[in-house]
């Protein structure tokens, strides 16, 4: 299978419809739309080859999580094709403003690529099968009704006569499109539910498929770039002189007011001439920030008087103040970059009439947008051709900022294509970055040990303040997002019915830059309750499971979660000897999530994580072998963060450069991970890329206590003395 | 010029000797599945073979490997069939984005020629690559796999 990245070309008066042969055209039928090769377009989602191929056209983006092969097999199970012959292609950006946005949203994130495209893409499909069997059943001049369709195939029975999508396609084009489908029940899918082949590995496993970083274009030039080490500060001098004869060399240039990029023959000159470069910089007033003093501000924080509520029942004063006893602590999570294998890059060509960009982005509209913006052109004069990305996990979404450093290069040297490279040491100095939050609970218990009150403080770094602030503009000042997880309703909700709650956060912002990374709040908060909930029920006298359950009975689903993940491991019985068990759950992005972990340590540091079981209940399961090797795969990604990965500041900027200071899980690390998918079906559907990182940390952290006895409520381990083996 | 036998054919390559494998690899040669990924031989998304033991090319300058036998991702498969590792990958659907497969890959094949029947041991000491879409587990699965073929 292979990925058509061409786009394609609208209007009919391009190819004549010499394929329609022996075809009863409807007089005055809409025009034809055709793809790049002539092919017509059945809908925005469906182009037919006259060979039968089926050509998908997804607006989503595939980062590896699959997310492309999941949405053609729903196209697919309503469309009633031949899966061996799909192939799938991006539609441009640009195609997507001139038709209005016919593919819907672009942005791939929040695990919202299937959950919340499901439905326009099945209709999609069967407007598609719709029109096709119509225009078979007009050639043979018998009712719709009476044909069958299977594999791309239309039958009718009576008159023996069959035909195959790429035949008829022609014809069906030029129908009408219905204005009402019926989707099938879910009992009836045979595609999806199933686990078929990705549509996209080959090319992975011989070194032919192109990320932006692999793109060759004709004349192409490549660019290095270096932004101010210290966030906020800019650019005061640079000596182009010193590395203007050094070899390959083209051009040094000034990138907005905070950047200089060399541009070379090849990337590896730039790079070179780029770390020879003398540049002086305007540091600003953040150049006095070090870690200890936003330590100090997150401190503060935790007892502030005012903070933005996002959960609240009863009376937590009350609450707490009836106690006869108290449980308090105080955890902390750090920054954490993306760290996506691909660095950040983007290739882009500017002239004064066009400008275009080729990007590996999770959201084809937001690098759209950015290329409007910095090349000053109209829209009609830019354009986004979406690459293979080698990773996202929220890096390449919501910021682009990449994109516009491409371009402000590329406008200092018209006609010529540039390819922006960003180094490691680029990637992780200038992330948008996982927030750093401290949290501090209190928990009261009554004589009888019922838990009277629960206050759940956050103090930190807000996400849509910086990137979002009109929501938290309209929200008088609270971001929504900091509660993801413990939020009082929505697709983040709290998975405990707690009497004498408040969970508030006192907004802390400093000058490193936040992002979406991958699961987002989930992480640090999961990290706080789910380990603060064991703490409560050592203080109890209870078994952790047990303990949870008492506040769980309005939460059937994620009781469901939990008590899947207990009885895989044995959570009844004793675990083996020498190994400990922990156990977390969790409500994100409208999945429920749950994971038991168990764990050995040895010479009193070192943490093997021998076992995981983890359990989803995403509503439908569209491809449960992809969901297997997302949920296996978001424990490397949640097990590194919580032993190895913390960036910090000194002077104002990011001390952690590369993958020496910021380590991620190898091989001989991983835990055996078993997955249980349960499908309570019924809307909404839940995501999938996500949630289950957030319970990575706190299965284990809980495990690590039983075997240590000590109560790590800071990430990472490392600085613990903890490793991983 | 660099006398480069890359995937049995003969490159000339006008660089300074300093210049890392992979950016000779990429850049002059034009072979882009060795991959670019931390640049400091950690994370092995650059992994080729020279004279069959894998290297991170990205720490390896290109001076030093003049007339020596380097093999890449793109050389790995024989005759039009794929490698065994290679097949392995795609059965057990391994790749995720697939950005570090190549180097991981490359990593497994070495590993196999050396010891046709891995232990999980010996798959934890030879595979020290770094993959942050996690897909170690069937990584694993998929060197076992493969070295049940003949």
């Amino acid at each position: 299978m292979k990925m058509n990245r061409r786009s394609f070309i609208v209007g009919s008066a391009a190819v004549t419809g010499g394929l329609a042969l022996g075809m009863r055209l409807p007089p005055f039928g809409p025009a034809v739309v055709r793809a790049a090769d002539g092919s017509p377009e059945i809908n925005a989602w469906v182009v037919i080859r006259p060979d039968d191929t089926v050509v998908i056209r997804m607006a989503r983006s595939e980062m590896g999580q699959g997310t492309i092969t999941g949405l053609a097999q729903l196209v697919a199970e309503e469309l009633e094709c031949n899966w061996s012959k799909i192939v799938y292609e991006y539609p441009t950006p640009g195609e997507s403003v001139k038709r209005k946005r016919p593919w819907g949203d672009y942005s791939t994130g929040g695990s919202r690529g299937i959950r919340t495209s499901h439905e326009y893409v099945r209709k999609g499909g069967a407007t598609a099968r719709v029109m096709l069997v119509q225009a078979a059943a007009n050639q043979w001049g018998v009712p719709a009704s009476e044909c069958t369709v299977a594999n791309s195939v239309i039958t009718h029975k009576a008159s023996k006569r069959s035909t195959t999508y790429g035949k008829v396609a022609e014809a069906a084009a030029r129908l009408d499109a219905p204005k009402d489908v019926k989707l099938k029940d879910p009992k009836q899918w045979k595609v999806i539910g199933k686990p078929v082949k990705r549509l996209d590995t080959r090319d992975k496993v011989i070194g032919k498929q192109v990320y932006g970083f692999d793109l060759k274009l004709p004349g192409m030039l490549n660019a290095a770039i270096k932004e101010s080490p210290v966030f906020g500060g800019k650019v005061k001098s640079f000596e182009a002189g010193r590395v203007a004869s050094m070899p390959g060399v083209k051009k040094v240039v000034q990138v907005g007011d905070s950047g200089v990029a060399v541009v070379a023959d090849t990337w590896w000159h730039a790079q070179t001439a780029l770390q020879q470069l003398p540049i002086v910089w305007d540091e600003g007033p953040n150049a006095k920030v070090s870690q200890a003093t936003i330590m100090a501000q997150l401190q503060e924080g935790l007892n502030a008087e005012q903070a933005f509520v996002g959960n609240r029942n009863g009376d937590v004063k009350a609450g707490l103040a009836a106690a006869v006893k108290k449980v308090e602590a105080v955890y902390f999570y750090p920054w954490q970059d993306h760290a996506c294998m691909e660095p950040m890059n983007a290739t882009a060509r500017f002239t004064a009439d066009k400008c275009e960009v080729w990007v590996p982005t999770q959201d084809g509209e937001a690098s759209f947008a950015a290329v409007l913006a910095a090349s000053g052109l109209p829209a009609d004069k830019c354009e986004v051709y979406k690459i293979n990305l080698g990773g996202g996990f929220g890096r390449r979404g919501a910021f682009q900022d990449y994109v516009t450093q491409a371009v402000h290069i590329a406008k200092e040297m018209p006609g010529t294509p540039i390819k922006l490279l960003w180094s490691r040491e680029e990637d992780m100095t200038q992330g948008r970055y996982h927030p750093i939050m401290q949290c501090k609970l209190v928990g009261g218990f009554d004589a009888q040990n019922n838990l009277t009150g629960l206050h759940m403080r956050l103090s930190g770094q807000s996400i849509l303040k910086e990137v979002r602030p009109a929501i938290v503009e309209q929200q008088k000042g609270r971001d929504p997002l900091s509660f993801q997880g413990v939020f009082d309703s929505g697709e983040h909700s709290f998975g405990y019915t707690i009497p004498n709650l408040l969970i508030d956060h006192a907004m802390r912002q400093n000058h490193v830059p936040p992002g979406f990374w991958r699961g987002v709040n989930i992480n640090q908060n999961a990290v706080f309750i789910e380990c603060f909930m064991d703490e409560l029920a050592e203080a109890a006298g209870k078994d952790p499971v047990e303990f949870r359950r008492q506040f769980m009975k309005d939460h059937p689903r994620n009781l469901g979660v939990l008590n899947a993940v207990a009885q895989r491991i044995g959570w009844d019985k004793p675990a083996p000897k020498g190994r400990y068990r922990g156990i977390a759950q969790m409500k994100a992005f409208n999945s429920f999530v749950a994971a038991a972990a168990e764990i050995s340590v040895t010479g009193g540091n070192r943490v093997k994580v021998h076992r995981i079981v983890a359990a989803t209940d995403c509503g439908y399961a569209v491809n449960p072998a992809q969901i297997e090797r997302q949920v296996s795969g978001s424990f490397v990604y949640g097990l590194s963060a919580l032993f190895m990965q913390e960036h910090t500041v000194k002077d104002g900027a990011i001390v952690e450069k590369n993958f020496d200071t910021y380590q991620s899980m190898r091989i001989a690390q991983m835990p055996r991970v078993e997955t249980i998918i349960l499908q309570s079906g019924g809307e909404p559907w839940g995501g999938i890329g996500e949630p289950t990182i957030c319970v990575a940390a706190p299965a284990v952290l809980n495990a690590l206590y039983k075997a240590t006895g000590k109560r790590l409520r800071s990430v990472p381990l490392k600085n613990h003395g903890f490793v991983m083996v | 010029m660099i006398r480069l036998t890359i995937n049995g054919k003969t490159h000339n390559v006008d660089v300074d000797p300093n210049t890392p494998l992979l950016w000779a690899i990429r850049e002059q040669v034009g072979l882009t599945g060795t991959k670019y990924g931390c640049g400091v031989a950690q994370c092995g998304a650059c992994t080729v073979h020279v004279d069959g033991t894998p290297l991170r090319s990205c720490s390896v300058p290109v001076g030093a490997v003049a007339g020596r036998k380097i093999t890449t991702i793109e050389g790995l498969a024989q005759g039009g069939k794929l490698h065994k590792v290679q097949q392995a990958w795609i059965d057990h659907e391994v790749p995720q984005c697939g950005y570090c497969q190549c180097g991981m890959i490359m990593s497994a094949a070495a590993l196999l020629a050396t010891k046709p029947k891995p232990t999980d041991a010996d798959i934890d000491q030879a595979i020290t690559n770094i993959c942050r879409c996690g897909t170690f587990q069937e990584v694993r699965k998929a060197i076992h796999a493969a070295a049940s073929k003949a």
